[in-house]
């Protein structure tokens, strides 16, 4: 049985009194080092979800526990410690004048000695692979390679769990496939849980789970392959299905026998050029 | 930005003036601007203009680069030689101009008001020139931390510093994006009477406003969520060192100052 790292039990919140309710009676469990997608479409409450994992905002019902912690006035500041956060806009989250100042800021608050920062800097600006971008400042970096900062700078004061809230939602293309490729790498050589927060079904696929958000409660939870399976229930609810998927779907309408749910142009290419082989 | 403005740049470089502690660079502009009103006569101006001069040519900075850059200065210095020609009434007349009686001392009265003025632009832009504005902030932080005993915000004083610093470019370049915007839907912020034009910046104000507090409010929470919790038990990053070099500096400087103190009681 794999270690709970992040529990919500019962948890509702709105954000006033006559406001509607943005999660309304929300459960689930998120385990040690291991990759969780949230998708929902905007407004279904996922990025309140981040919020309430950092302590940024309390839950108005139920109850949040971090590593054995609830989430309080009294521990909020360990759970900060554990638990690192990356915004959705790459600019307001960087505050030093410099890359190496914007990671050390984190490691600043903490009060972790200069050359514990010093050697930790070029560690974590190598694995975003920006070790080359020391003293520039930020207005001279793209808004992936900010991204890639701030995922450093949250690295560098090794928390048990990195949370991505829409971490690409303002990137090109190219600047999301650098962050996603980032975020793999991370997953694969640290013991760090990872919680991606997007609208964007495309970024779930690396995922070993997902849970589906939809109008402040959870909608489904199981692995991307089974949820990609559900996409006329998708689009239902507002999510864009990738193109591989419904490629796949007309396929499959087509009386074609695709089995295996494919998530990649490779896994589909697979499955075509196996197809004869088992007719 | 406008090239031709220099106050308030910094032009980056390796020099003796570049590597300085700081602290040492507003220790010394400071104590100069102090001195050069203690100057009082042609050997005392010429230390000073002599240490100033100098001091440029050690930055490596081009002279003239900086002259040019003093462009709106000149205007003021100018105009102060002249102020003083012709109220001053001392010594001999020199020539009559149009009525006007010019004295002798007027003009040296003129000239040493205008070379002092002068010493004084060039040497304390000779800091901005050479000190990035991060390192003025940490210098300030650590200059003004007496007065933390005194309960003076010296860390939040020098977070907002560094925060605003940062933000400047960013600021400009949302500046100019809601401005192409605007002009996009038919302001018109270069022609017209004046009253126009101060009202089509109004459209530009407002969004800029908007968003600037839509980033503090979203840099306040991301600061939050990285642990920050006021000036209390942090540990910096850089850190401020005296060197061998920077007590060298002063004590050439202070041998610069004793000499104007001897020579200013020639006369």
């Amino acid at each position: 049985m794999r270690e709970k790292f992040i529990e919500f039990r019962n948890v509702s919140f709105r954000y006033g009194d006559e406001q509607p309710w943005v999660l309304d009676n929300v459960s689930f469990e998120i385990y040690k080092d291991e990759w969780v997608a949230i998708i929902g479409h905007n407004g279904s409450g996922k990025s309140t979800i981040a919020k309430l994992m950092n302590g940024l905002l309390y839950p108005e019902q139920g109850e949040i526990i971090i590593n054995g912690m609830p989430v309080n006035d009294e521990h909020v500041w360990d759970v900060r410690k554990q638990v690192g956060m990356v915004f959705q806009n790459p600019d307001n989250q960087f505050v030093g004048t410099t890359v190496q100042d914007d990671v050390a800021f984190g490691m600043e608050n903490r009060g972790i000695p200069r050359e514990e920062m010093e050697k930790r800097i070029t560690e974590v600006l190598r694995s975003v692979r920006m070790e080359d971008y020391l003293l520039t400042e930020p207005h001279r970096l793209s808004g992936g390679q900010k991204q890639r900062v701030a995922i450093a700078s949250v690295l560098a004061v090794k928390p048990d769990v990195l949370i991505l809230d829409e971490a690409t939602a303002m990137l090109d293309p190219r600047g999301r496939k650098e962050i996603m490729r980032t975020v793999s790498d991370i997953q694969a050589k640290n013991e760090i849980s990872l919680i991606t927060i997007t609208h964007d079904l495309q970024e779930v696929v690396m995922a070993e789970r997902v849970i589906v958000m939809n109008n402040g409660s959870v909608w489904d939870e199981a692995t991307p392959r089974d949820i990609f399976a559900k996409k006329d229930e998708l689009r239902k609810i507002g999510l864009d299905v990738p193109f591989i998927a419904v490629l796949a779907d007309e396929l499959k309408q087509n009386d074609l026998l695709i089995e295996n749910e494919p998530l990649n142009h490779d896994e589909l290419l697979e499955e075509l050029w196996t197809l004869h082989l088992k007719m | 930005m406008n090239n031709a403005i220099i106050i308030g740049q910094y032009v980056p470089g390796n020099s003796l003036v570049h590597r300085l502690d700081p602290r040492m660079k507003i220790t010394i502009i400071f104590l100069f601007v102090i001195f050069v009103f203690f100057a009082n006569n042609v050997v005392s101006y010429s230390i000073l203009t002599a240490f100033a001069i100098i001091t440029v040519f050690i930055t490596k900075i081009s002279l003239r680069f900086i002259l040019k850059g003093l462009t709106p200065v000149w205007f003021l210095i100018i105009f102060t030689f002249i102020l003083h020609l012709i109220v001053t009434k001392e010594g001999t007349v020199l020539v009559e101009l149009l009525g006007f009686k010019v004295y002798s001392g007027a003009l040296i009265q003129g000239f040493a008001i205008s070379l002092r003025f002068f010493l004084l632009i060039l040497i304390t832009s000779l800091l901005t020139l050479t000190t990035t504005p991060i390192e003025i902030t940490d210098a300030i932080e650590d200059m003004l931390h007496p007065l933390k005993k005194i309960k003076f915000p010296v860390h939040e004083l020098a977070l907002m510093m560094s925060i605003s610093l940062r933000f400047i470019p960013t600021l400009l370049q949302e500046t100019d994006k809601i401005s192409k915007a605007q002009a996009s839907r038919g302001v018109d912020f270069r022609t017209g009477p004046i009253k126009e034009r101060i009202k089509a910046i109004v459209p530009l104000l407002v969004p800029l406003f908007v968003s600037a507090f839509k980033r503090a409010e979203e840099l306040a929470m991301a600061m939050e969520a990285r642990g920050y919790q006021g000036g209390e038990g942090r540990s910096k990053l850089r850190q401020l060192k005296i060197k061998k070099i920077d007590i060298f500096v002063l004590v050439f400087f202070l041998l610069v100052i004793a000499g104007l103190f001897i020579t200013r009681n020639y006369s």
